[in-house]
């Protein structure tokens, strides 16, 4: 149990996918505008990385594995990633209509989300079995949920300040990304 | 062949990604602690990129609309994989260094982003000089951002210190929030170029 709770506190904080493994930063700046967006997002991503975390293992060991094709993992992973998140997409859009609407136009921007497909190999790097692979994703997404919405609020609040010409949009957004991250660092004394 | 040569030039300057096209911000971020790091990247981003974009636009009339995005992933994936087992057996040490960021260029909005919008539209010879551009491009901002980030951050360059033995590192800058930062001013300073 203790190696659990270790597990979720690294992913979330410590290892935080967005400002310390700088996974994901492409959706990070793009959709980090508005509070409403971010919280989408991170909602989705939620969804899909668990999905995709439990499919990605469950291909590796019992189909790559077994037949030695390991070197396929990229191919094969990006491939699983992006017909999950259409079939998603699908039943989704047939069964809760709701929940589409609210997830909706982030389900396709996810495939390209390089913290989806970063999260299943780190899982398959670090050797995770399935039970740990479904704790870490889903403390990864969170992670990623939480930089996402602390950093959508700050930029809120940027538009309202009087950021100097050349400093404007992606630019301040990332000084101000590596505020975050430079708090996030602080953690790192955490677990040893 | 003058447009050839212009399809290649804008990658260098006028498209340079990641200041001006604002994609494939991870490898930018994650790569560029070390110089010899951001070299090999950006070769592997440029193989990948050249050669998806000719398989790409060579295939471009055969692929469906409905499912193009899928068949420019399974294209971009298998060079990938091939870069990455290349990588593996000739240059192990690198491999180990770069790690998952490998794998990732498969997702690295660029190789998407140029397949979707140009190799897809333009025929062989045009393609395969906006992806040599392009890929160029990349690697020079990672060069440049990296050689930046190691010059001040470790006081060395290709690992061959610079300064005096009295000199202290800024470690700031090569920690992930000197990153960040480091890229932001970067931009900054496309910014004020730009005008």
């Amino acid at each position: 149990m203790g190696d659990y709770i270790v597990l979720v506190i690294s992913c979330i904080f410590i290892n935080n996918i967005l400002l310390m493994q700088y996974l994901g930063n492409c959706p990070f700046l793009g959709v980090s505008k508005r509070m409403e967006t971010a919280v989408g997002m991170a909602m989705a991503v939620v969804f899909v990385l668990v999905m995709a975390g439990a499919v990605t293992w469950v291909v590796y060991h019992y189909i790559l594995k077994p037949y030695e094709l390991e070197y396929l993992r990229t191919l094969s992973f990006i491939l699983v990633i992006a017909s999950l998140v259409q079939f998603v997409e699908m039943f989704l859009k047939k069964n809760i209509p709701a929940l589409y609407e609210g997830l909706g136009i982030y389900l396709p921007l996810i495939t390209t989300n390089c913290a989806v497909l970063g999260v299943c190999i780190i899982n398959i790097k670090e050797g995770y079995n399935f039970l740990q692979t479904l704790v870490s994703s889903f403390s990864y997404a969170v992670g990623f949920g939480l930089a996402l919405v602390l950093f959508a609020a700050i930029r809120e609040r940027i538009l309202l300040a009087r950021v100097p010409k050349p400093l404007q949009d992606t630019s301040i957004g990332l000084v101000t990304a590596g505020m975050l991250s430079l708090s996030f660092f602080a953690f790192k004394g955490m677990i040893h | 062949m003058k447009r050839v040569f212009r399809e290649f030039i804008k990658g260098l300057w006028e498209q340079i990604p990641p200041f001006r096209l604002v994609l494939g911000l991870c490898p930018t971020l994650a790569v560029t602690k070390r110089v010899e790091d951001a070299i090999g990247m950006g070769i592997a981003v440029t193989f990948v990129l050249t050669c998806s974009n000719i398989i790409i636009s060579l295939l471009r009339n055969f692929i469906p609309k409905q499912v193009r995005i899928a068949c420019f992933i399974v294209v971009i994936a298998t060079f990938v994989t091939i870069v990455e087992l290349v990588m593996q057996a000739f240059n192990y040490p690198l491999y180990l260094k770069l790690g998952i960021f490998i794998p990732l260029i498969v997702v690295n909005c660029i190789l998407l982003g140029r397949a979707e919008a140009f190799a897809s539209k333009n025929s062989v010879i045009y393609s395969a000089a906006d992806g040599l551009g392009i890929g160029i491009g990349f690697g020079l901002s990672l060069f440049t951002l990296a050689s930046f980030r190691e010059i001040l951050g470790y006081g060395t360059f290709f690992n061959i210190p610079v300064f005096g033995p009295s000199f202290k590192p800024f470690s700031f800058l090569v920690k992930a929030p000197g990153a960040f930062v480091c890229l932001g001013l970067m931009l900054c300073i496309m910014n004020i170029l730009k005008k």
